[in-house]
């Protein structure tokens, strides 16, 4: 009929054609490209965090310590911020206009349709406040977040605090994300992975608005948030208050251990600062106030402090020197002060009177014999065998970094060894001569308090320590590590300990001892004075003691610096703590007074 | 003439079977897409669902009609047909209301009508009628102007109601005027044209008219003159690309460097004692100065005479949204770069905040558009999401979803095997209404049959190729799927008016 029905033909194909482009455009968005998958979800799936509450710490009487608060995050969608009046909000919420619009471009800059907290932790009373006001302004919402809130003013460094987790950390620990807390100091750092629990995820599905439509494949993939575990410690409040009200006015720190068990009763340091101050968004205020305290409150002086010992460590040069066998229970030197300076007191005549008496010349003489054994022709080098011999032995007692506690961030101190002296004066130029400063507590040794309340407990226990730990309970299971239930032997025998106790028992209880002030009437107490000498000003007071003599509950060491004599102020200290531990009460109201009136901030330092 | 009592008898089943097929898959996707859980009654007739399945009951009544009717109905009122839509398009631009920003429907009541739609039909009729007259020629200039005036009326007309998207229909009938006998040489110019026109908002116009004038240069040598001449010319335009690709040579040099060709080629032209036949000589200097005034037109065109929003949808497609992050990261490493002076990182600084801004735009506005869509078919994979659990859709990130972005719908909870099913669908019918239309004895019943697939398969091509993101967004309808009494009812009228010519096809010759 006409030229052109062979036109079907290319009509066909052109139609033909046009479906099998689109056939293969859709094989490759459909079947092989799978990006167009990840972006559908990443459009309606939100993950929204449930976060855990962080776990309670109680105290060994099972008083609540630390616990959370309910605290609001004010957000922002930038995207649904309508027109609203902006005086108003900035009324509201006690800003300036200024901060308004800095805070709004810096969360638009993020994201304008993701949420942004504008306003961090508003109280639950703030909260009520603005609660009904709200609805004005849209875009803004709150999102329930907790706060840690601590019951007592004190134990700040025993029970740490908690901080938002810095970039660092994140990307160190992929468990973590932004916004996050973490523990930086104390139990809530040492039981981080304890406390925090474990988050939980919700999975929504939103519209293009970005409204909540509802839950993903019905919550199958949802995860549940876990509490963090209720931690009970090993702290008796009411005696870490006592200790810290004792201390008030005074630099320097107890530590009482239950020499039984290892647990840590109380870990006072002073001064120390309320841990309230270190919560939400009163850190930012108070941290640079207190770093910048010229006497250092966040410096936790019981774990960190390194201090000389003074006379306290005669007790172990005692020891060493009787299972050495260079001395014995009965062993007598005279107090001759052209070797080293003492007071006036009758000779003692053995080893539990030199403890009572604290005779300086006597342990002069007591470690010459266990530098200087004659094992070696040479002076010298005898005397590096006696001091690698001796070393080993104090390392025994805890000191020099030997303590495995559960508390974060104890210093080592220092038990100067052969190496040490080598590098100092060179080896073979020095020898006893040069280091017998050692024998009374003093020179380079560096003694942490903890480890002297450890030592405390080692002589109350007769010859072992369980590692010092401030952990009691775990969600009222008793599963403290294995560790803190080992017995430490420092390898003396016991039968040694008991002139040493008789000559502790000697100091408080009998005339003639020098802390005659510590006594607590009705129980046997013993103790060891030390007055540290300090280069840079008065003498530290220093005192270690246990109580009762026999089966002993209480192991404390008290440092007060720059006060002086240790039976002056270190000593009562340390009794009344002892008292209130174990009778819950205080007899000598005037001891008592007397050390709640003693500032010791300002001693005039002696040079 | 028996046959003509039962209506049934000699209709085709295979395109009314695909018909109920698209109609069905259109109503229960509309379902999908408006769906939610308040109000999940199908037969709601508050919900487009609802009131979807009153058009299509409608639209059964109405292709009931059709088949009722006689033929030569049609045929003796294809052109009082035509005459009355093109009077009610008057009115609609006089009369109408405005939806959108187009001015092309009456409202009577709740009940909105688009003639547009309607004028679809009464031009492929008058077409046919005109054409199908004896003694017209198609190869006749007198011809291609009445048959021109005949398309162009209708779609200036709905050019006029700010209509563009169902203005751009009008171009299927290149495809009815082609089998009819139009020179093949339009139909391939056209496409050639449409080629040209992307390539050059890619490449830029210098390029292309360099690029342009290489394939001239190496055509016309070849054919028209002797071997030495053609390497000769090669040569010259292989050396200069190359001195411009390693000496980085401004814009304007390059212009400088064709017109030169151009001059010198010209000259040798008109002063070869040899060529005899000079006029086609200049015939083609003539085809290649208007390629090259078309190209520079294009980059005129598109950012003089396209409006913003349309500019974006053509740029979104061509990639420019990657084009863009690219340009920022460059920029913003030379921002780094300390070689800069003062005064020229200030314009780097410009710069940079003018195409972060544009970047900003693309990917709220008609970027989204395009990329929910893609989103929305490709999350499908193979099989689908499953019925009612699209969430692209569902949760509104696609666009018109009932309407024109009805496909997605289809891609995200049918997957591969539902978007390849409905493309097979169509494919079918356009062939079975070649393959019938080719059938018929009558001149009018065949040109109209390809009136009716040229109709269809250009909204096929613009609607499903703008959802998956290869053609730009122009707003036309899916037929017989998208949501919508006017288009359904048209494509209806358009589609069985065919059936019923060619139920007659045994007994009438005209």
């Amino acid at each position: 009929m006409n030229n052109f029905t062979n036109r079907k033909f290319i009509i066909g194909a052109i139609f033909l054609f046009v479906g099998l482009i689109f056939i293969i455009r859709l094989i490759n968005i459909q079947l092989i490209n799978n990006k167009y998958k990840l972006d559908s979800d990443s459009n309606v799936l939100r993950t929204i965090t449930k976060y855990p509450a962080r776990g309670l710490v109680y105290d060994r009487n099972g008083e609540l310590l630390v616990y959370n608060e309910a605290a609001y995050d004010l957000m922002l969608i930038p995207k649904q911020l309508k027109e609203i009046d902006t005086n108003e909000f900035c009324k509201l919420f006690e800003i300036t206009k200024a901060e308004f619009i800095e805070r709004l471009t810096k969360i638009k800059k993020y994201s304008t349709y993701k949420p942004s907290v504008f306003e961090k932790e508003i109280s639950t009373e703030s909260y009520a406040n603005i609660q009904d006001q709200l609805y004005k302004f849209p875009g803004f919402f709150v999102q329930l977040r907790t706060l840690r809130s601590y019951q007592n003013k004190n134990a700040a460094h025993i029970l740490g605090y908690i901080s938002e987790v810095t970039p660092a950390i994140i990307e160190k620990d992929n468990y973590y994300k932004s916004g996050d807390y973490i523990g930086k100091s104390g139990v809530e750092l040492a039981y981080e992975e304890l406390l925090r629990g474990k988050r939980g995820i919700k999975k929504v599905l939103v519209d293009v608005h970005n409204r909540e439509k509802g839950s993903y494949l019905n919550g199958k993939e949802d995860t549940l948030s876990i509490s963090g575990e209720r931690l009970q410690i090993s702290l008796d409040i009411t005696l870490q208050t006592y200790g810290e009200l004792l201390m008030q006015n005074k630099i320097g720190s107890i530590v009482a251990i239950e020499p039984s068990t290892g647990e840590i009763l109380c870990l006072v340091s002073s001064p120390s600062y309320n841990p309230n101050m270190l919560v939400g968004r009163a850190v930012r205020k108070n941290y640079p106030v207190l770093s910048r305290d010229s006497l250092n409150p966040l410096f936790n002086r019981a774990t960190m402090a390194q201090y000389p010992p003074g006379s306290i460590f005669k007790t172990i040069q005692a020891l060493i020197g009787m299972q050495e066998g260079v001395i014995n229970e009965k062993s007598g030197f005279s107090c001759i002060k052209s070797l080293v300076g003492c007071h006036n007191h009758p000779t003692a005549t053995d080893v539990a009177s030199s403890i009572k008496m604290s005779c300086n010349p006597y342990y002069f003489q007591v470690f010459k014999k266990i530098i200087q054994q004659n094992k070696a022709k040479s002076i010298y080098k005898d005397s590096e065998i006696g001091l690698a011999e001796w070393n080993k032995r104090v390392k025994k007692f805890g000191f020099g970094g030997t303590l495995q506690t559960d508390i974060p961030g104890v210093k080592n101190g220092l038990v100067p060894g052969v190496e040490f002296y080598n590098k100092w004066y060179g080896e073979g130029r020095w020898a006893f001569s040069t280091i017998f400063s050692l024998s009374i507590g003093q020179g380079e040794l560096g003694v942490i308090p903890i480890q002297m309340a450890n030592l405390a407990a080692i002589i109350a226990n007769r010859g072992y320590y369980y590692q010092p730990h401030i952990l009691k309970e775990i969600d009222d299971k008793p599963s403290i590590p294995l560790i803190f239930k080992q017995k430490n032997y420092v390898d003396i025998e016991a039968k040694y300990f008991e002139p040493i106790i008789e000559g502790m028992y000697g100091v408080v209880q009998e005339a003639g001892g020098t802390a005659r002030r510590a006594k607590i009437n009705g129980i046997e107490v013993c103790g060891k004075t030390g007055t540290a000498q300090n280069p840079h000003g008065e003498d530290h007071s220093v005192f270690i003691a246990f109580a009762p003599k026999d089966n002993p509950k209480i192991a404390i060491a008290v440092y007060v610096e720059n006060a002086g004599f240790g039976g002056t102020w270190a000593a009562p200290i340390a009794s009344l703590m002892m008292e209130k531990y174990l009778t819950d009460s205080i007899s000598d109201k005037i001891k008592e007074q007397r050390i709640l009136e003693a500032n010791l901030m300002n001693v005039i330092p002696k040079k | 003439m028996r046959n003509q009592r039962s209506i049934f008898t000699n209709i085709d089943w295979i395109i009314i079977g695909i018909y109920l097929a698209l109609v069905f898959i259109g109503w229960i996707s509309i379902y999908a897409a408006v769906y939610n859980e308040e109000n999940s009654a199908i037969f709601d007739v508050s919900q487009r669902y609802g009131s979807q399945l009153i058009w299509i009951i409608f639209a059964f009544v109405i292709a009931f009609i059709i088949l009722l009717l006689d033929g030569v109905f049609f045929t003796s009122f294809a052109l009082p047909i035509y005459g009355v839509l093109i009077l009610i398009l008057i009115a609609v631009l006089l009369f109408g209301v405005k939806v959108n920003g187009a001015t092309s429907w009456f409202e009577f009541g709740n009940i909105k009508i688009q003639p547009a739609e309607f004028a679809k039909f009464a031009t492929v009729l008058a077409l046919a009628k005109y054409l199908s007259m004896p003694n017209i020629r198609i190869k006749e200039f007198k011809t291609k102007v009445i048959a021109t005036t005949i398309i162009a009326i209708p779609a200036l007309l709905i050019l006029m109601q700010n209509d563009t998207g169902s203005t751009l229909t009008y171009a299927a009938f290149i495809f009815l005027l082609y089998r009819e006998g139009l020179s093949g040489n339009i139909l391939f110019l056209g496409v050639l044209a449409i080629l040209v026109f992307v390539l050059t908002l890619v490449f830029g116009a210098t390029s292309m008219i360099l690029f342009g004038f290489i394939i001239f240069l190496l055509l016309y040598a070849a054919t028209k003159f002797d071997l030495k001449t053609t390497v000769f010319t090669t040569l010259a335009t292989i050396s200069f690309l190359v001195f411009n690709t390693y000496y980085e040579i401004k814009d304007s040099f390059i212009f400088f460097g064709i017109a030169l060709i151009l001059f010198s080629i010209f000259l040798f032209v008109i002063t070869n004692k040899k060529l005899k036949d000079k006029g086609s000589h200049y015939l083609g200097i003539f085809i290649l100065v208007v390629s090259c005034a078309y190209i520079y037109s294009i980059d005129f065109a598109f950012n003089k005479v396209l409006k913003e929003h349309q500019r974006t949808r053509i740029t979104v497609l061509l990639g420019e949204e990657d084009q863009l992050i690219n340009q920022i990261k460059m920029l913003e490493f030379k921002m780094k770069d300390e070689t800069f002076s003062q005064e020229q990182k200030l314009v780097i600084k410009t710069d940079l905040k003018t195409k972060k801004e544009s970047l900003k735009e693309l990917q709220q506005g008609n970027g989204w558009n395009i990329k929910q869509s893609l989103i929305a078919i490709g999350s499908g994979g193979f099989t689908g999401k499953g019925f009612l659990e699209g969430t692209q859709t569902k949760f509104n990130f696609v666009p018109e979803q009932s309407t024109d972005f009805i496909f997605c719908t289809i891609g995200e909870e049918w997957g591969f095997l539902g978007t390849s099913f409905v493309i097979l669908l169509y494919m079918a019918l356009f062939l079975r209404i070649i393959f019938i239309a080719e059938k018929q004895r009558s001149t009018f019943s065949r040109i109209y049959g390809y009136g009716v697939a040229s109709i269809l398969f250009i909204h096929f091509i613009v609607n499903i190729g703008m959802t998956i993101g290869l053609i730009p967004v122009i707003g036309i309808p899916l037929p017989f799927i998208s949501y919508g009494g006017s288009s359904l009812w048209s494509f209806t009228i358009l589609l069985f008016i065919f059936i019923k010519l060619d139920s007659e096809r045994l007994f009438v010759l005209r």
